[in-house]
């Protein structure tokens, strides 16, 4: 075992509900592992709050391995703190070392408000995927894999676009909270498969008004999206993304 | 999907951004290509020519039918550009009620990809200077002493810049105003592309490349003519 262990400094915002104004309160932590991961960190925090009977930090969190996405923290002014295609729950305290003080806030967004400390409630994801993130099939024997070719080239980039775990780290990001590299890589990953084909256009038109009426800001093409993703979505989806409205907008019937 | 919430939509508002950046780019060309006919009496060339070339040159832009119609669509664009990027940088800074105690900043984008707002509203101010200088004294005054080639008379405008350029602020001012130019196109071009629904890597490069090239040669070329006439590198 290591004996790198570390004091740091938490910064962290505290927000009671909706409602609360919230602020940040500072926070020691002692004899960390530089083997814990950032989450366990916030854990033995958390039991120590526990103990002196003061109320723990409220943050969301699943899977811990990197796929599920709800591992949201603001940490040092970035989405998933400073290591590149990385989840917060895969952050390690070697990223770290004795003294630093570190500053944690909950993504920023009308569209994700806060629930309580780190905890923000997104989902208004959910209702732009429930606006056309899917493929309708009628029931019955699944169909053959190989029955439906796939050019590899595509197959590869819906995959990549597929990779997208809705964690909103994006929206975090960007100067103005815009959803499209997430809405991007919904849209690509069914608009490049043979399977996305029958609704592509109602799909991107529902699914970008959804998108509109949740709050969220337009883009600018900046590319801070794509430098936070933990999945590494290329903002090239964005532009995919666009073509596939104008055209979609621009043709349809009525 | 009705006209109108296209052009509502948030990627329909872009698109008209993209649009009209692009024509704006193409504008830009020809105004710099014009231009440069002052550089004709740059001494290298040993032409004496006097400004008639680019005099010529700007008469024809003043003159036909199909100029004055685009010169319309110019100011509609250009009206169309400024009013949807304000209004698009007010709903996007609105989208965020609460902001960060730490900045992302410069670790995921450029600061003048941020800045298209501030870097339009400096373009703009430069502009409205620029055509008091030059498009209102040539359309609506008799101001500008006429000039005449082959029996034709017409303003000579040449001799107007030289005069306009004589003052040393208006030339730091002009300078400023292509430095802002400068920024803004050098995200503003490639993003355009992408907004527009340009995604093919080769293109994207490629546009990107093209970007900076533009975005550094067409202000240099137009910060050169008032630095030009002020130091009387052409005469
Ligand atoms: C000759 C003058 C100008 C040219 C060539 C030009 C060109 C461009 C281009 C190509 C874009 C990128 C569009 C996109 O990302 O889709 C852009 C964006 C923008 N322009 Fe201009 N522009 C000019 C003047 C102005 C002026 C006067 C303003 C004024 C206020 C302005 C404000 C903006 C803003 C705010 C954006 C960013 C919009 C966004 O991405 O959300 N521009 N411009
Ligand atoms: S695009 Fe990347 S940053 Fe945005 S929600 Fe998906 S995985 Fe998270
Ligand atoms: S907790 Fe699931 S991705 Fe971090």
């Amino acid at each position: 075992m290591s004996s790198n262990n570390m004091n740091l400094t938490l910064k962290v915002w505290k927000q009671k509900n909706s409602q609360d104004t919230g602020r940040f309160e500072t926070y020691q932590v002692k004899n960390v592992s530089e083997e814990m991961s950032f989450l366990e960190m916030f854990d033995i925090l958390n039991e120590e709050l526990i103990r002196e009977g003061k109320d723990p930090i409220a943050f969301d969190h699943d899977c811990r391995e990197g796929i599920c996405g709800t591992c949201s923290m603001y940490i040092d002014g970035k989405p998933h703190g400073p290591w590149q295609a990385n989840t917060t729950c895969q952050l390690h305290m070697r990223a770290y070392k004795d003294g630093d003080t570190i500053t944690v806030e909950p993504w920023r967004a009308n569209a994700f408000p806060v629930i309580k400390d780190l905890m923000v409630d997104r989902s208004s994801f959910d209702r732009i995927i429930q606006s056309g993130g899917y493929i309708s099939v009628n029931t019955g024997n699944a169909v053959d894999a190989n029955a439906l070719p796939v050019e590899k080239d595509k197959a590869d980039a819906a995959f990549a676009a597929a990779a997208c775990i809705g964690c909103g780290a994006c929206v975090a990001a960007c100067k103005n909270s815009s959803a499209m590299l997430f809405l991007s890589a919904k849209v690509s990953h069914l608009a490049l498969l043979p399977q996305g084909g029958p609704e592509r256009k109602t799909r991107v038109l529902n699914m970008v008004a959804q998108m509109d009426k949740e709050g969220f800001g337009s883009c600018t093409n900046t590319g801070a999206c794509e430098a936070v993703c933990p999945k590494e979505i290329s903002l090239s989806n964005i532009s995919r993304l666009n073509g596939e409205y104008i055209a979609a907008g621009l043709v349809s019937e009525k | 999907m009705k006209w109108s919430e296209f052009f509502t939509s948030s990627i329909g508002k872009k698109f008209v951004m993209g649009l009209t950046g692009i024509f704006l780019v193409l504008f830009l060309i020809v105004h710099v290509s014009i231009n440069a006919c002052i550089f004709a009496d740059l001494p290298i060339f040993n032409a004496e020519d006097n400004g008639r070339m680019f005099n010529v040159a700007a008469h024809f832009m003043g003159s036909t039918v199909l100029i004055r119609i685009l010169e319309y669509g110019l100011f509609i664009g250009i009206l169309l550009h400024i009013v949807q990027g304000y209004a698009l940088t007010v709903k996007n800074r609105a989208a965020r009620g609460v902001g960060y105690a730490v900045n992302l900043g410069n670790r995921g984008s450029k600061w003048y990809s941020r800045s298209m707002g501030l870097l339009g509203t400096l373009i703009l101010l430069f502009l409205i200077l620029h055509l008091g200088h030059f498009w209102t004294k040539a359309r609506f005054t008799d101001q500008l002493s006429p000039v005449t080639y082959n029996g034709v008379e017409m303003h000579d405008m040449f001799t107007r810049m030289k005069d306009v350029f004589a003052s040393p602020l208006v030339v730091l001012v002009y300078i400023l105003g292509c430095i802002s130019l400068a920024y803004h196109l050098a995200h503003g071009f490639q993003s355009a592309f992408r907004t527009v629904g340009v995604h093919n890597k080769k293109y994207n490069i490629l546009l990107t490349s093209l970007g900076y090239g533009f975005s550094i040669i067409v202000p240099l070329v137009f910060a050169l003519m008032p630095i030009a006439m002020h130091f009387g590198w052409v005469a």
